[in-house]
């Protein structure tokens, strides 16, 4: 049963009962049940080894990439359950960003935006291509900085800019729910405050989860945060709430520090 | 889910073309093989006699097992003091400078070489010296093989055993320098001890390279059917025996011919696979 | 300080400095020695051969021993070029490679996709068995499987059979060596994007590893182009350009072991070679820019 006493409108995910292992005996997620509120930035925090990057990955099914995953549980996108659909829709309408930036080092600036349509074989014409390419770009905040340059290496970009490249690449399918892993643990601060910026900016059109290690960003930029520990969703509630006054124990001592 | 699943059965079918190819081998030659050992049995393996003349046709290995276990080795120890000076001077004494990534060049281009080339270098260039220092009458045998042979298998030598003594830890080096250790010191008491097995895996392997080769032996040998009897005398290697009489054999000789690449085949496939299990156990 | 009978350390120190410099001088000789065949080789080469290097060496097909010997007997120079030699080894090249190609790297990345289970174990070392079976062995397979039962007779086909079976190792090492510098990211990345996993490998893996293919690709083409033995026990020879999979076919090895043997035509063989081992070099040569620019990426 999922408990819904923190005034979640409208989800767009809910997470039922969900357990995953890795073998038998070790279980990286257990029993999670939550709410992912839509239009908002929900943050999971936790130490690490505590499943949370697991639980990002389950979301749209990227922990299947690992042979012999147990799942166990129910995840539902807008009422209809994920392992139902196929990875490929799943993916389409849930992207993911990654730790490190990792724009495809074959493709150009403009054909790594698209290479969702690209490399799934659907094909545009120029236009519509041209017209994706120039609103992610510019939904990233992007667009200004490699107009003239949009048939170079994606690899040539700063860490920065390859992290909003891999944003642009993934809005570039229109997705509902926008999954991040750690995504500024690998820029600077300055390349880490645009990329915050543009969350806030993105979740007035999408849902964004995001997994994080560092509690002052989860308390920047989240409307939600969720504290996992050894797998166990502890506390799941409003931001604020739960770093002004967390009700587990065990959130407080993370929170202030006492171990991570 | 499901284009995974045919992916994954396609490369896994690929896969299978290598066992196939390998068991294919192993049947084809075994089977080509039967006849000679339906006649001789394990003799085939021991008698010294080969004689293809109808009506006392006969048929034995020995001559050429040795003439290749002898070339072979013989082959490795002119190539080893080149190879592993090459080696040193390389990886150790000019490591990373300009000289040494010339030499390695060079080196590497003796692997470019075709076989039949060297034949030719060996037949023109090589034999009449041997013949001028009064060494063999023809110039042709077991000695100017061998040496054919170790600048042949020099690059196969030197490029393991380079990169397994640039592997030896620095840490080590220095602690021996640091006692007042010479360089000669260092290479003897530090980099062989530590770099042994990786060298003479990269040796093994080299043999294995040596006991295949056939166009540069069959045209310096002499291809004399014969054990050979000293440094200079001429002979025939197995795979040189099979180049020069596969062509017009059928019957039993085919057989035979077909015996013996088999034998050379587990002969070489049990010395790399030796060199091989020993850099497994290296990393 | 004395040591013992009269010795001091500073003799010690003197004799390991000496030793020490004698063993390098040994060194630096022998590494000359080992490369001087290379500078020899090639020398001789380009001397005896350069000469007969030109045009009708690359359009004309190779002279019978008679044209040879009547050449030879007015004192002219011996006509004809190797062309059915280059055209039938580039033939055989290009068969070997579309039997070697495909099959290696999807080989290959089976191997690099099932890195640790047992059975992909057991392939990888069949793999490195097969790359050490001596090329005279393969020849009797090529006879074995092709001539004999296929072709019924020898057979570009033959010979090619052969060759594939030479460069395939030497392509699924490749292709998993390279496989295994993709980083996981990218494939990461692929999958987040609902890619599908045939698409990854062609779209993603197989574009961001093509230099290292390339360079797998080339070096087994430059090992088995200048192959004689198995060419001997499988294709035989021709004395006419021929691109026919079930006839005999000529290859420049092949020519230059004529050559070899026709007292008549033995001027030819330095040119031959000299071509021959440029081909090679030049194949060699590629492959290290290759890498050199890979490296430097």
């Amino acid at each position: 049963m999922i408990e819904n006493n923190i005034g979640i409108k409208d989800p767009v995910l809910s997470i039922a009962n969900l357990s995953i292992a890795y073998d038998e005996k070790k279980f990286a997620v257990k029993d999670v049940n939550a709410f992912i509120e839509r239009n908002a930035i929900t943050a999971i925090m936790g130490p690490s080894g505590c499943g949370k990057s697991t639980l990002l990955r389950a979301i749209n099914r990227m922990h299947e990439l690992y042979p012999n995953i147990i799942t166990k549980g129910e995840i539902l996108l807008n009422g209809q359950s994920i392992y139902e659909m196929q990875t490929i829709q799943l993916r389409r309408k849930v992207g993911m960003v990654f730790q490190r930036p990792n724009p495809f080092p074959t493709l150009s600036i403009y054909d790594n935006v698209i290479a969702g349509y690209k490399l799934n074989g659907i094909r545009l014409n120029k236009q519509q291509r041209d017209d994706i390419v120039e609103k992610s770009l510019l939904d990233v905040t992007l667009w200004d900085e490699v107009k003239d340059s949009l048939f170079k290496k994606g690899t040539f970009l700063s860490g920065g800019q390859q992290q909003r490249l891999c944003i642009a690449r993934t809005l570039a399918f229109n997705p509902e729910v926008i999954l991040l892993d750690e995504p500024t643990s690998a820029l600077d601060p300055i390349a880490t405050a645009k990329v915050e910026e543009l969350l806030v900016d993105l979740k007035k059109k999408y849902t964004i989860v995001l997994v994080t290690h560092n509690m002052s960003q989860a308390a920047r930029i989240s409307d939600y945060s969720m504290f996992m520990y050894l797998g166990e969703l502890l506390e799941h509630g409003k931001t604020e709430a739960m770093f002004t006054n967390p009700k587990n124990p065990k959130t407080e001592e993370y929170l202030t520090g006492k171990f991570g | 889910m499901k284009s995974e699943k045919i992916t994954k059965y396609v490369l896994f079918a690929v896969s299978l073309i290598i066992l196939l190819i390998f068991a294919g081998m192993v049947f084809s030659l075994a089977g080509g093989a039967m006849p000679v050992f339906k006649e001789y049995g394990l003799k085939f393996i021991f008698s010294a006699d080969w004689n293809p003349t109808t009506g006392r046709e006969s048929y034995g290995a020995l001559p050429f097992i040795a003439g290749t276990l002898i070339t072979s080795i013989l082959a490795l120890l002119i190539c080893f003091p080149l190879s592993f000076s090459t080696s040193l001077f390389i990886a150790e004494y000019y490591h990373k400078t300009r000289v040494a990534s010339v030499l390695g060049t060079m080196v590497d281009l003796l692997a470019g070489i075709p076989s039949i080339v060297y034949g030719l270098w060996g037949f023109y260039a090589l034999r009449p010296v041997i013949i001028a220092l009064g060494l063999s009458d023809q110039g042709f045998g077991i000695f100017t093989s061998s040496i054919i042979l170790a600048i042949m298998i020099i690059p196969y030598a030197t490029s393991l055993s380079n990169e397994i003594i640039t592997m030896v830890p620095n840490e080590l080096k220095e602690a021996a320098y640091s006692l007042g250790a010479t360089r000669f010191e260092v290479i003897f008491n530090v980099i062989i001890p530590n770099a042994r097995s990786g060298i003479v895996a990269s040796y093994i392997l080299a043999l294995g390279r040596a006991l295949g080769e056939t166009m540069a032996v069959t045209m310096l040998i002499g291809n004399a059917n014969i054990i050979p009897d000293g440094l200079f005398s001429t002979g025939n290697t197995m795979a040189s025996l099979i180049a020069n009489q596969f062509g017009e054999a059928d019957g039993l000789k085919l057989s035979a011919l077909i015996a013996i690449g088999l034998l050379l085949f587990l002969i070489t496939a049990v010395v790399n696979a030796i060199g091989k299990y020993i850099i497994k156990k290296l990393s | 300080m004395n040591v013992g009978s009269g010795i001091t350390y500073l003799d010690i120190a003197q004799r390991r400095k000496v030793r020490n410099n004698i063993f390098r001088v040994i060194v630096i000789v022998l590494s000359v020695i080992t490369i001087s065949p290379i500078i020899l080789i090639i020398s001789k080469l380009i001397i005896e051969g350069i000469g007969q290097i030109n045009l009708d060496f690359f359009t004309q097909l190779a002279p019978d021993t008679f044209q040879a010997m009547s050449a030879k007997m007015s004192g002219e120079k011996i006509p004809g070029g190797i062309v059915n030699g280059i055209t039938g080894t580039l033939f055989l090249v290009l068969l070997a490679s579309l039997m070697a190609i495909p099959v290696g790297i999807m080989a290959g990345i089976y191997l690099y996709e099932n890195g640790n289970k047992r059975y992909a174990g057991f392939i990888r070392n069949l793999t490195d068995i097969l790359q050490g079976v001596p090329s005279i062995v393969l020849g009797i397979i090529g006879y074995i499987w092709i001539v004999k039962n296929v072709t019924n007779g020898f057979s570009a086909l033959a010979g090619s059979v052969a060759l594939a079976i030479m460069m395939l190792p030497l392509i699924v090492r490749s292709t998993e060596e390279t496989m295994k510098m993709v980083p996981e990211s990218i494939k990461e990345a692929g999958a987040a994007l609902g890619v599908p996993y045939h698409r990854i490998i062609l779209k993603v893996m197989i574009p961001s590893s093509f230099s290292g293919l390339m360079t797998g690709i080339l070096l087994a083409v430059s090992r088995i182009i200048g192959e004689t033995a198995p060419l001997l026990l499988t294709t035989l020879g021709s004395p006419v350009i021929n691109f026919e999979i079930d006839k005999p076919t000529s290859a420049v090895p092949l020519l230059i072991w004529n050559f070899y043997n026709d007292p008549n035509m033995i001027d030819l063989i330095w040119s031959s070679s000299l071509f021959l081992m440029g081909f090679v070099l030049i194949l060699n040569l590629i492959s290290k820019r290759i890498i050199a620019h890979r490296e430097k990426n």
